[in-house]
């Protein structure tokens, strides 16, 4: 190992000892971050899976009271629904996709010691960890949270007599607004420290995939969210300030809001999207022991996607009342994203042929990623095709499509993601057996839930009604929404296994060397877990990221940093 | 596909369903050629002691065609999903074909208003039929709808003839549908507008001519001030 850093650089010495304050509370080493930003996305995700299990309880048993929650309202059900989406989105996709892994991976697949901007980084947590405070505590104001769905449309979200939450909407509003500053701050520093601080000899197409995903989608986020950010401080004046940028009777338009959420709204599905897809890659090479098919290609189809995003938005306002012609526009742009997207599909799945593939935990997430997203993505054919949407607008079709793209990413990916660099966040690996009864626990059920929302959708059921006996036809479909609801407690149930695996293998897991997957990645090379500062000396890089099976070699790895 | 669960009620509904079903069969087949071929690779690449995996970089035309050959068919069937597509949304929502009869759609917090034309088959005169949550059409007329908002969005949902258009406050949107079919059919409000959302249904009752006539002339306005002055004289 010593001859393969010996080219590098020197390397000043001041990652000395620290006290726990500075070491976990206010440290600027990006591991640190990222722990911190994926226990605070994981303490989210359990507070967004709760609200779930509470409205899927009215849904299927209305008027019930719900164990642990009690009695449901229609209001307390709007705000539920409403910050379930929002959480999820924002408060665990984000934090934990983007922040957590991208702090975790990025400095250490490029061989440096931290992010460019350690300190940037810093404000960047505690500006989210504020953020998540402010989201939570409008649940307790007068009014209780916002209700008007996660899309926040006016002039229901701008006029306290229209939404009957007057401090809860515009707090979700700071909150979210909020979330943004401290992604900004993320998105700079992910952005310099890949351009900036790779090893030496790293090349741009020696980057691991994931690196590069979470670029892009740092970039997508950084171009999309200055046009929302303007349109959240209108509506947080019309709402406070008696101002009327969204009111129609003074001379606002309610549609301009949309237009700006949605053109921050829809390159965001991508945002979250484009780490998974990175993290998928990093794994389905590992356990198939395969060099990723057509890098290249997978490369420019993300960049591709990435400017393709910024052109579909208006396809969530078919029938908002925009001029139909608009609408043939933006079905094309819709249909045409598909091309790249349905491309990486096809990447992956070549990178599987001729590999010899073992099924442990981490590549069970990651092939569960490929096939479950399959479904989100070829449901949103129907979704983006006009005149299709006319019906199936609002429906729980579209629901159901979008939970099977948001899962597969946030819930699937992040699960991968976890599992495969668990040994190198703490150093010991997680137990195998509970982990695939958590997959087959979580897998199975996910699917039990979604799809008879489909064939609800399908039959017109419309989303975010507190109530379906209000409408007979829907009301007769009620066993569907039982299964749902049974499955959801059944998967939930299924995350107790996972987060006794986790706890328990922090502490008593057995021991993981540098590289218990034999990866090719510059973060296999550090210490389990990597000290602060990364390496003693920084690795310098001799080749691409997924030389694995190569002919000239005995071992079926190469790693990135080895001279030969 | 959609008929299994919903009857089609308007001259356009067969469309929009056939339509679906096109999409359905297209990305059916990539759906189940996808996962076909992905749980075929996942079971004869599995690993096998003493066999290494292939070294393949994809990067080779020859290699690479595995990919581009696909996503050109993709593409020729995306094209086939946005001709359908426009197809359906031009006569749904660009093309007007003339009214045989006007309605006014009204939404508001939480509970819709129909103003039907009364005898005199206009709106907005003075024998106008206005109802709450209750739509009355006569099946076989081309009807001009006038949708409005009084506070916060809503939208004008009516399943069976697989219609939907959001209400903006400030605006009247038209547009148009022609019933086939008689039946007492949901009307939803599908797009959140606060605490009665789920409140925010209505029916459609689509009648025979002559039974639509007879409700006309005993709703409207002025039979019924006709009919106070005749009980009152007794």
């Amino acid at each position: 190992m010593a001859e393969s850093v010996a080219t590098a650089p020197a390397h000043d010495d001041h990652h000395g000892e620290q006290s726990f304050w500075s070491k976990y509370v206010f440290s600027t080493d990006h591991k640190v971050i990222a722990l911190q930003y994926m226990f605070t996305g994981m303490a989210m995700a359990l507070i967004g899976g709760f609200m779930a299990y509470a409205f899927r309880m009215q849904l299927a048993f209305p008027g019930m009271d719900v164990p642990g929650f009690g009695l449901v309202s229609p209001a307390q059900y709007n705000a539920l629904i409403t910050n379930h989406g929002a959480i999820m989105i924002f408060w665990v996709a984000m934090p934990v996709l983007i922040a957590a892994f991208g702090n975790f991976c990025i400095p250490l697949m490029l061989g440096c010691d931290d992010m460019v901007f350690p300190k940037l980084n810093r404000l960047s947590y505690q500006i989210f960890l504020l953020s998540s405070i402010v989201l939570l505590s409008s649940f307790f104001v007068e009014g209780g949270g916002f209700g008007g769905a996660w899309t926040s449309y006016p002039p229901l979200s701008s006029k306290a007599e229209y939404s009957l939450t007057p401090l809860g909407s515009s707090i979700w509003l700071v909150a979210v607004a909020l979330e943004f500053v401290a992604f900004l701050l993320g998105g700079i520093n992910f952005v310099t420290t890949a351009m900036n601080s790779r090893a030496p000899g790293m090349k741009m197409y020696d980057i691991p995939m994931v690196v590069w995903m979470i670029v892009i989608a740092s970039i997508l986020f950084m171009a999309s969210v200055g046009p929302l950010i303007a349109g959240a401080v209108m509506l947080f004046m019309d709402q406070q300030l008696g101002t009327a940028f969204f009111d129609p009777d003074r001379g606002g338009d309610p549609i301009l809001w949309q237009h700006l959420f949605w053109f921050f709204g829809h390159p965001e599905v991508y945002v979250v999207l484009l780490p998974a897809v990175g993290i998928t890659a990093e794994i389905i090479t590992v356990f198939a022991r395969k060099k990723l098919f057509a890098y290249k290609t997978v490369l420019y189809t993300a960049f591709g996607t990435g400017v393709l995003s910024f052109t579909v938005w208006a396809h969530h306002q078919f029938i908002a009342g925009i001029d139909p012609r608009m609408a043939h526009v933006f079905t094309v742009t819709t249909l045409l994203i598909s091309i790249p997207i349905a491309e990486m599909m096809f990447v992956y799945i070549a990178t599987l042929y001729g590999g010899s593939i073992t099924f442990a935990t981490p590549m069970l997430w990651a092939l569960g990623f490929i096939a479950t997203f399959l479904i989100g993505g070829v449901t949103g054919i129907f979704l983006g095709a006009s005149g299709a949407d006319i019906y199936l607008h609002d429906t729980y079709f579209v629901l159901a499509h979008f939970h099977y793209t948001f899962y597969p990413i946030a819930i699937i990916g992040t699960f991968a993601g976890v599992t495969y660099w668990f040994p190198k966040m703490f150093g010991r690996m997680m137990d195998e057996r509970l982990g695939k009864i958590h997959f087959w626990g979580s897998i199975i059920p996910f699917n039990l839930i979604f799809i008879p929302l489909f064939f609800l959708g399908a039959a017109g059921q419309h989303r975010r009604i507190y109530d379906f006996t209000n409408f007979p036809e829907l009301a007769a479909m009620q066993h569907w929404r039982v299964v749902a609801t049974v499955a959801m407690l059944v998967m939930l149930g299924f995350q107790l296994v996972f987060l006794y695996n986790f706890f328990r293998s922090m502490f008593r897991g057995e021991k993981a060397g540098k590289n218990p997957w034999k990866a090719n990645t510059l973060e296999w090379s550090a210490e389990s877990p990597p000290p602060h500062g990364n390496w003693p000396v920084l690795p310098t890089v001799y080749r691409g990221p997924y030389e694995y099976s190569h002919p000239d070699r005995d071992e079926d790895y190469w790693p990135q940093h080895v001279p030969n | 596909m959609i008929e299994q669960y919903v009857p089609a009620a308007s001259t356009y509904a067969g469309d929009l369903d056939n339509l679906f079903t096109l999409i359905f069969v297209l990305v059916g087949f990539w759906f189940v050629l996808s996962e076909g071929v992905f749980f075929w690779l996942l079971f004869k690449f599995r690993k096998k002691d003493g066999q290494k995996a292939e070294y393949v970089s994809g990067e080779l035309k020859t290699e690479k065609r595995w990919i581009t050959y696909p996503h050109l068919l993709v593409l020729v069937c995306d094209v086939f999903i946005i001709v359908g597509a426009v197809r359906v949304w031009y006569d749904v929502k660009q093309f007007l074909p003339p009214a045989q009869e006007t309605i006014r759609v009204i939404g508001q917090q939480w509970a819709w208003t129909f103003v039907h034309p009364g005898p005199d088959g206009e709106i907005d005169t003075a024998d106008d039929i206005s109802k709450v949550n209750e739509l009355r059409l006569r099946v076989g007329t081309v009807y001009h709808y006038k949708l409005e908002a009084k506070d916060v969005l809503h939208n004008f949902s009516v399943p069976v003839f697989r219609l939907k258009q959001d209400a903006i406050p400030g605006r009247v949107i038209t547009g148009w549908f022609e019933p086939t079919k008689t039946g007492d059919f949901s009307v939803q409000c599908a797009e959140i507008c606060g605490l009665g959302h789920g409140l925010m249904g209505a029916r459609v009752i689509i009648e025979s001519p002559e039974d639509h006539a007879a409700w006309v002339a005993e709703n409207s306005p002025i039979s019924i001030a006709a009919n106070t002055a005749v009980a009152s004289e007794e």
